[in-house]
């Protein structure tokens, strides 16, 4: 009897560790996937988003540490983003030149500059973001941590619908459409394609950086190397997922946030076999929405009429 | 000093004169326009006429501000004008319906509207911009449905929000380039003749680049002609006769030249297609269910508005599409055009944009020329390539066909549209059995001479015996060359006849799938 009671909890520990871990690991997605939609609405792709999700990360943990401010930090890394935003933009504009290869070197530059600025700050602590603790009414220390909610989580909330209403109801927004679907038309209309692209570009940038800034300062809370494991990249798929609609990629991002959280959820209940399995499951998730997504015989709807061509 | 009228005393006020003064443009060294003078009266309707390449595109664009002349005036109202984009010439009342849509296809039509505005708000009230949508409709000379995505619309609409969008912008003249090239001849004349209402009624000034002597002489007033970058004569259109215009657009006095037909005894079917479907791209129907024959020394023409599943039949037919389902036979056998199957059948096409369908651009003009017989005797032996008998064919083959090109090395991306096209057919044509020819709009875009051309060598194919199946969007072309013409709306067949005995206006019906 006892055993079997143990059993359920654990079983419901799973879930609630699934559940925590899909805010928690949910966050960084959101915000990579809500700037390269905001990118590939305007009609580019930027992949080197893994890079500045990189350098967001470093960019966050480093200020977070030098100044004491963890919310400087954020605004540091959605700055460092923009930067490396500027070089993609004005890079991946250029005649003949493919958006693609651009955002592949810009991965390696952004992997690279947050390697060697970050080497200092890998041991030291740094000032974690606050928490809102949704979980204090209940004993359970599992619930309660599963409960801390990272106030980034509820920004990048608020800013999928807020990007909705933006693509509808602003002039702005229309432009953004208008230059991802049609530049010919945009043009036609005089709006400078290259201008929408960048401030697109910059602005998506600046969006990836802050969901860096929620890897090193949130969770897992801590600057290494290796800390994006490819959630920049997984983002672009994300986007292809959600059809390039903001309400959308907030809800893909809740799915991959939940499929990173399995292996660490069953490894807390004791489950070791296939544990490397469990973690990869974010990956074969991309792996088969790239599968069942893709089709020889037809193309997707609601991509963007120019998505990823030069003119 | 610039001073914009406010909108709604616009709106009783007269179209402003518009005056083009000694307007030249030079692209490096080639004179595009030279020196080009005209005049536009207001409240009339100005066709402006010339060959392909004689600069028409290139005056309205100096004029809407998309390039800076090199010298000339624009005079708005007796005023000198400086336009330096399309945005200056919104506001001094000048609007330009393209060729081509230039509506974005993921918006609806009221955001299509919206967007063009200069002055539309930053935050959009939708309700407030519907009211004043619907208000706007309410008077509009057509109806286009406000909430519909510009991509499910049919051409006919999309061109009709183009000119509508104009009229909202409050635009007092309006150019339009070739604006009816993608309608069937009565959403033409519905539109043309809606627009010669307004002009009628002086609210508004047009200048049409139109290639079609039939619109140009029923709806225009006034005609300018340009050739070769300069002015060729200006005239009423009730005082010129289509061969005077003709004669100003070429210089010389020409009649077309009449294709002569070799009657054909015995007729062996060639091709047979049997229930064919085929889809889109995106997923979606594009061929439903389409069965036709062609036979020897016949040319069967395919008639119809761009996107209505032609393309997807040529391209199933030369290999680029697999189909849902159906029969290709070709000499009664099936037939899923494969390299092996196109040799033995002798089957051969001459596809739409052919430097992309038909040609590698950056391998030279001989190569190209090669492509269906490089791998055999006796341009190949074994597995070695004989570059000195390609290079000797693709020589002959270039005087034969009288391509313009600087040596058979070129890359076959460096020539003209004209000449890739006579490269093409030369290699199509070449061969000395054909049984089957597919071409799909094989003169589009060329000048009178190219297609002259190609037009006699289709028929000569045809005399000896040659299976045609010909899919034009000009309709001339197509009651001019074919023996037989069918209509495609909606991926199904919807006429078919003799050419001798169709009735045209049954085939302009049938375009518009009533």
């Amino acid at each position: 009897m006892a055993a079997e009671a143990t059993q359920a909890i654990g079983w419901w520990g799973v879930l609630l560790a699934i559940a925590a871990g899909t805010m928690r690991g949910g966050t960084p997605f959101l915000f990579v996937s809500l700037g390269e939609c905001l990118t590939e609405k305007s009609g580019k792709i930027n992949l080197g988003l893994e890079g500045t999700l990189l350098t967001g990360a470093m960019t966050a943990y480093g200020v977070s540490y030098l100044t004491g401010s963890p919310w400087l930090g954020v605004i540091a890394a959605g700055i460092a983003g923009a930067l490396l935003g500027v070089i993609h933009g004005w890079l991946s504009q250029q005649p003949r030149v493919n958006d693609v290869a651009v955002g592949i070197a810009m991965i390696i530059f952004g992997s690279g500059i947050a390697f060697f600025f970050g080497k200092p700050f890998i041991q030291p602590k740094a000032p974690q973001l606050p928490t809102i603790d949704l979980g204090n009414w209940s004993d359970i220390p599992a619930l309660q941590a599963a409960l801390q909610i990272t106030p980034l989580f509820l920004l990048g909330l608020a800013i999928a619908p807020v990007m909705n209403w933006f693509f509808r109801s602003t002039r702005w927004g229309l432009f953004v459409r208008a230059v991802g679907d049609s530049p010919e038309a945009a043009r036609a209309m005089g709006v400078s394609i290259f201008k929408v692209r960048m401030l697109s570009i910059i602005a998506g940038s600046f969006l990836a950086g802050i969901g860096g800034a929620s890897l090193s300062l949130y969770y897992p809370g801590l600057w290494t190397e290796r800390i994006s494991s490819g959630q920049g990249l997984m983002a672009v798929a994300l986007v292809i997922f959600a059809r390039w609609n903001p309400i959308q990629c907030l809800w893909a991002s809740l799915l991959f946030g939940g499929a990173q959280a399995l292996g660490p959820a069953l490894q807390s209940v004791g489950i070791k076999e296939g544990y490397y399995l469990f973690n990869a499951a974010p990956y074969i998730l991309t792996l088969f929405i790239m599968i069942f997504t893709c089709s020889s015989k037809k193309m997707i709807s609601g991509a963007p009429g120019a998505l990823g061509t030069s003119s | 000093m610039t001073t914009v009228i406010a909108p709604t005393s616009i709106e009783i006020e007269q179209p402003p004169e518009l005056e083009v003064i000694n307007m030249t443009k030079r692209f490096g060294s080639l004179v595009a326009l030279d020196n080009v003078s005209m005049l536009i009266k207001p409240g009339t309707f100005h066709a402006l006429l010339g060959e392909n390449g004689a600069g028409k595109s290139t005056l309205v664009k100096c004029i809407m501000g998309f390039y800076r002349a090199d010298q000339g005036d624009v005079l708005i109202g007796k005023h000198s004008r400086q336009i330096e984009s399309p945005r200056d010439a919104q506001k001094y009342g000048i609007g330009m319906v393209y060729q081509h849509f230039t509506s974005v296809p993921a918006m609806t039509v009221a955001e299509n509207l919206v967007l063009s505005r200069l002055n539309s708000p930053g935050l959009i009230n939708w309700n407030e911009e519907y009211a004043k949508l619907n208000a706007f409709m309410a008077n509009a000379p057509f109806q286009v449905p406000l909430d519909v995505p510009i991509s499910q619309l049919a051409a006919g609409q999309k061109q009709k929000l183009e000119i509508l969008k104009q009229l909202y912008l409050k635009s007092k003249i309006l150019i339009l380039d070739e604006p009816t090239s993608v309608l069937t001849p009565d959403e033409a004349d519905e539109v043309l003749g809606l627009i010669r209402e307004q002009v009628t009624a002086e609210r508004l000034s047009v200048l049409i680049i139109s290639h079609k002597f039939r619109e140009v002489t029923t709806f225009a007033d006034e005609v300018t002609v340009l050739r070769k970058g300069k002015f060729a004569g200006h005239g009423t259109v009730k005082d010129l006769t289509i061969a005077d215009m003709a004669e100003m657009m070429m210089g010389e006095r020409r009649e077309p030249q009449k294709v002569a037909k070799v009657q054909q005894s015995d007729r062996l079917s060639i091709l047979q297609v049997t229930d064919l479907h085929a889809n889109k791209d995106n997923g979606l129907a594009a061929v439903k269910g389409v069965s036709l024959t062609v036979h020897g020394g016949e040319i069967v023409g395919i008639a119809g508005i761009s996107g209505n599943g032609q393309k997807e039949l040529v391209e199933v037919l030369a290999g680029q599409r697999s189909p849902i389902s159906g029969q290709v036979l070709v000499n009664g056998e099936p037939y899923t055009a494969t390299r092996v199957e196109m040799f033995k059948h002798k089957v051969f096409a001459l596809p739409e944009e052919p430097l992309r369908n038909a040609c590698v651009p950056h391998m030279s003009v001989a190569e190209n020329m090669a492509l269906r017989t490089f791998d055999r005797p006796p341009q190949a032996k074994g597995f070695l390539l004989i570059l000195k008998t390609i290079r000797q064919m693709a020589q002959d083959l270039i005087q034969q066909f009288k391509v313009k090109t600087p040596s058979a090395e070129t890359p076959i991306g460096n020539l003209s549209g004209g000449n890739v096209q006579r490269a093409v057919l030369a290699r199509e044509l070449s061969s000395d059995q054909i049984n089957l020819l597919i071409a799909a709009n094989p003169c589009f875009g060329l000048d009178f001479g190219a297609v002259e051309f190609i037009h006699g060598q289709i028929v000569e194919a045809r005399n000896q015996g040659v299976a045609v199946l010909l899919v034009s969007e000009d309709l001339d072309e197509l009651l001019a060359l074919s023996d037989r013409i069918i209509v495609i709306s909606g991926g199904q067949f919807a006429y078919e006849s003799q050419t001798e005995t169709a009735d045209f206006s049954a085939i302009s019906h049938s375009m518009a799938g009533h």
